[in-house]
């Protein structure tokens, strides 16, 4: 079908511009939104807005992970717990500034997720999950018993940094702006590694993953090292969670944490890097929605919220946009090329 | 040795209720291969129906058994309602609706019966049974009493009645039951209302010893996982072994290992769960799957 198409085919428009061109003009327009936002909205907005962007960066880290690599996770809560802990020992302990305690959450969490990944190359699927599940649940505990480093149940309090090179902004718009930054390095390099060489393998693993091997691809190698890129994403969001939250303590890392992940990558879109963000900003406000829906059961309604989204949207909501998008392209297309649109 | 003993039979007592929780999971594991997370918290919300139905004057057998019914026909609601509309899901979608029924268990018991803990009475006597040298608890014995009669209860069913035959092929070859006119699904709604009414004996069981609140199965929940696991997923008498297993290995450990203690339980099954699906993923009964590439 597409070998009979002319070399160049009319690529679909719609308003003028393709679909790449929308793609950039709507890049761009979130990232003037972005960079206003901290000076139209109130300090405790830009508060949530950075908390979001936080979450956005774990859930790209899982995104990678489930999405791409076909690997479930119930316990990222545990490497962000790693993450954000790391960063307050070296802050309180050792008295470390914080610039360098986020590069260093990161790289421990690679480690780990690297370890954890290998035993998980025997897991699939419902195993995996469970064994991650067990993973968030424990997380906690282990963080209690080693007392010492911890600070056991009360955890350990951190003070907010001060905006560096005497720039005109207070804490919070600092900490939006360096959370923001470091999101969109993240992204670009997701976006590069994703669309390459090696997240064409991580892919092709998660289709099939003896179909990969028979083409070369080392599974293994690939699988655990997800894992670690996953953690490592991850373990930086936990890191500046910690810095913003300004307090760890091992029971703001419950199971609930793990499955906010698990559910805001899912509702936000997976496989897709967008959908990272809409997830964050998900579960940040969602379950606040809740809470004004029901003030008495405020996990019902989300618990209802979230089955009913399954049933509604299960490619999430980045893939529903996706597929509109798509069938409004493919729509305003020339007759001769709705086929290859339509297949894609 | 007296307290060997001891912890021995105390730890079959709460090996027996994870048997229980997990036999559970492991009936709707084999009918549809997926594992349900709100196993627990449904265990939770039935032990509170019971709480309710005692405290508006009902005595406790009556409770227990009125109890059984109630959650065998919402497990079967549940099913009916929700679960079947994710048939053709994939499995992550399914997780999420797993997590889903779980948020709503735990946040309603929450919402009616609020967080306060609560003590939650035992049908067995107070003293304490001695044999020998050796001091027993009764709840721990009449628990694991109770644990025997509902597991023999079901061999019967499963294996001498033409319900459980239908029900057993249902879930191994679902096209051929269906032709020679077992309603599937049915059969499978069914299968969780039997989980349902297996995990409200487990939870009535252990609230006596735990404590009721909405919190109280997230541990034992995961213990039960690991009793399904290290018996086999696939196998229900592997669950009851793996159960008592697990449930004897835990109560040594927190009483012999001083450094785990009570504070490190979760880690020890977490340790336990990676340790089995490193090892013999299939368990200790059940079938290795090959599957046909």
């Amino acid at each position: 079908m597409e070998a009979q198409l002319p070399a160049t085919s009319i690529i679909p428009r719609v308003g003028g511009l393709t679909l790449a061109q929308w793609q950039r003009l709507g890049l761009a327009a979130v990232l003037i939104v972005a960079v206003a936002l901290p000076f139209v909205v109130g300090n405790y907005r830009v508060f949530q807005f950075t908390l979001a962007m936080i979450y956005a960066i774990a859930l790209l880290g899982l995104n990678m992970l489930t999405g791409f690599n076909g690997q479930f996770s119930l316990g990222h809560g545990a490497f962000y717990a790693i993450g954000a802990y790391t960063t307050a020992i070296m802050l309180d302990r050792w008295g470390i500034a914080y610039g360098w305690t986020i590069p260093v959450a990161g790289l421990v969490c690679l480690v780990v997720g690297f370890l954890f990944g290998l035993p998980a190359l025997r897991l699939e699927g419902l195993y995996l999950a469970l064994a991650t599940f067990a993973l968030a649940l424990a997380a906690p505990q282990i963080l209690k018993y080693f007392e010492g480093w911890t600070g056991g149940v009360q955890g350990i309090v951190i003070i907010k940094p001060a905006a560096p090179f005497g720039l005109p902004l207070n804490e919070d718009e600092w900490l939006y702006f360096l959370t923001l930054a470091i999101l969109i390095v993240l992204f670009a390099l997701a976006r590069n590694l994703l669309r390459g060489r090696v997240g064409r393998a991580m892919v092709a693993i998660r289709d099939h993953h003896i179909a990969a091997e028979t083409m070369g691809v080392n599974s293994a190698l690939y699988k655990s090292l997800t894992f670690g890129v996953s953690a490592l994403y991850t373990g930086i969001a936990g890191s500046l969670g910690a810095i913003v939250v300004q307090f760890v303590a091992p029971d703001s890392f419950s199971i609930f944490l793990s499955i906010n992940f698990l559910v805001g990558s899912v509702v936000g879109g997976l496989a897709t890097i967008s959908g990272a963000i809409i997830g964050g900003i998900f579960i940040l406000f969602v379950p606040n929605m809740a809470e004004l829906v029901s003030k008495a059961a405020p996990g019902a309604i989300y618990g209802i919220f979230l089955i009913v989204f399954m049933y509604v949207m299960p490619g999430g909501i980045a893939g529903s946009l996706k597929m509109v998008i798509h069938r409004w392209f493919s729509g305003n297309a020339p007759a001769v090329n709705a086929g290859k649109v339509a297949t894609k | 040795m007296e307290i060997l003993v001891q912890q021995i039979v105390a730890g079959l007592a709460t090996g027996g209720i994870y048997a229980s929780l997990a036999l559970a999971l492991v009936m709707i594991y084999q009918a549809t291969e997926l594992v349900n997370f709100a196993q627990g918290e449904m265990a939770m919300f039935s032990t509170y129906i019971a709480w309710s139905l005692m405290n508006v004057g009902l005595p406790y057998w009556a409770a227990f058994f009125l109890t059984i019914a109630i959650s065998l026909a919402g497990g079967i609601l549940i099913q009916r309602g929700i679960i079947r509309l994710f048939e053709k899901a994939p499995i992550l979608s399914v997780v999420i609706v797993f997590i889903g029924l779980l948020l709503i268990f735990q946040s309603t018991a929450g919402w009616i019966f609020t967080y306060l803990i609560k003590p939650f009475p035992s049908p067995f006597p107070q003293a304490a049974v001695t044999l020998g040298t050796v001091q027993f608890g009764s709840h721990d014995l009449g628990a694991l009493g109770v644990t025997i009669v509902v597991l023999v209860l079901l061999y019967v069913f499963f294996r001498y009645t033409s319900l459980g035959l239908a029900m057993r092929a249902a879930a191994q070859n679902p096209v051929s039951s269906r032709l020679v006119g077992i309603r599937v699904g049915w059969m499978l709604a069914l299968g969780w209302g039997l989980a349902a009414a297996v995990g409200a004996v487990a939870g009535m069981m252990v609230a006596h010893k735990v404590f009721l609140d909405p919190l109280m199965m997230g541990g034992i929940l995961l213990y039960a996982f690991a009793a399904a696991l290290f018996g086999g997923i696939t196998s229900p008498g592997g669950a009851v072994v793996g159960g008592l297993t697990v449930g004897v290995l835990e109560n040594l450990v927190g009483a012999f290992v001083p450094f785990v203690g009570h504070e490190l339980k979760l880690t020890v099954a977490l340790v336990l769960i990676i340790g089995v699906l490193l090892i013999k993923p299939s368990g200790l009964f059940g079938k290795a799957v090959v599957t046909r590439v």
